[in-house]
């Protein structure tokens, strides 16, 4: 496995979903690779980073209009 | 392998606190739903419809399709997964309408590189697909000056993304959803849904490797 080949397979690795003689070779390849090892923690540190964002919002108009909706709901 | 993730933001009480607050019109549960989900649900609406506007309206009608049914909730999946599975039905039914009908898996770039071919050595070398220059390694972002520069790269590189992989990536990496959720709410096979996700990553590691380094990726 080249480093080329391994850094398209990273998410497959971290999902667990490589098949065992895959997995094998690419855990091979990154204790012998700084460069891949590097990789590897960016793109699990990307994900973490990911995680922190605040996705955009509704706009308030539509907020009240639920609110105002829940609140009037017969129940 | 989410060891990584940290939960952040609204922290949503479980379940059966949740459904109970719902049909008893708790305004607070709401808000607090509101609040937390309101992004990603806004962001799936939107990967199905063509504008924010449309999306805002599908989520609007789901959470009146919520208040409607919450009373036959019966728990069989968790509620955040039961309300995003009303508002994918919603927006696949106004996208027909819309005749925006955009079957999510022909639209999968494979075979693709997410990294710069020009970083690996070619054929002819030594070592060929073998880095030419090693990645350089990021500083950590103790500093609330840096984390929030962080933040706001990362939050401006998920926007320029394609929307298809803003949803997998939000889905993922956000609401924290495992690979089979994804794909059963998406109707997505695993493959369809991991060159997704792995290109949207590869994507932001890209932009946030600029920032630290000033190297493109």
């Amino acid at each position: 496995m080249t480093c080329e080949e391994l850094v398209e397979l990273v998410t497959a690795y971290l999902d667990g979903a490589l098949d065992p003689e895959t997995e094998q070779r690419f855990v091979e390849h990154l204790e012998l690779c700084d460069g891949c090892e590097i990789y590897v923690e960016q793109i699990r540190r990307t994900a973490a980073e990911v995680g922190q964002v605040e996705p955009e919002d509704l706009s308030a108009e539509t907020r009240d209009r639920l609110l105002e909706a829940f609140r009037s709901f017969p129940r | 392998m989410l060891l990584y993730r940290r939960h952040v933001g609204v922290v949503v009480p479980t379940d059966d606190v949740l459904v109970a607050g719902l049909r008893t019109g708790d305004e607070e549960t709401f808000a607090c739903l509101l609040n937390g989900w309101s992004g990603s649900m806004l962001r799936l609406a939107r990967s199905f419809v063509s504008t924010t506007a449309s999306a805002e309206e599908v989520v609007q009608d789901t959470w009146l399709a919520v208040f409607e049914g919450i009373g036959r909730f019966e728990g069989r999946s968790s509620l955040r997964t039961w309300v995003y599975r009303i508002l994918v039905n919603i927006a696949r039914k106004r996208a027909t309408r819309e005749q925006r009908t955009v079957p999510w898996t022909s639209l999968v770039p494979d075979h693709v590189p997410t990294v710069d071919p020009q970083r690996f050595r070619g054929p002819g070398d030594q070592y060929p697909g073998g880095w030419r220059a090693f990645p350089d390694r990021w500083p950590t972002t103790e500093s609330e000056v840096l984390a929030h520069e962080v933040r706001s790269t990362v939050a401006a590189a998920v926007e320029s993304l394609p929307i298809r992989q803003q949803v997998v990536l939000t889905l993922r990496d956000i609401d924290g959803y495992g690979a089979e959720d994804v794909c059963a709410l998406l109707e997505i096979s695993m493959v369809n849904q991991r060159v997704l996700l792995h290109r949207a990553r590869a994507t932001v590691r890209g932009r946030l490797e600029r920032y630290f380094t000033g190297v493109d990726a």
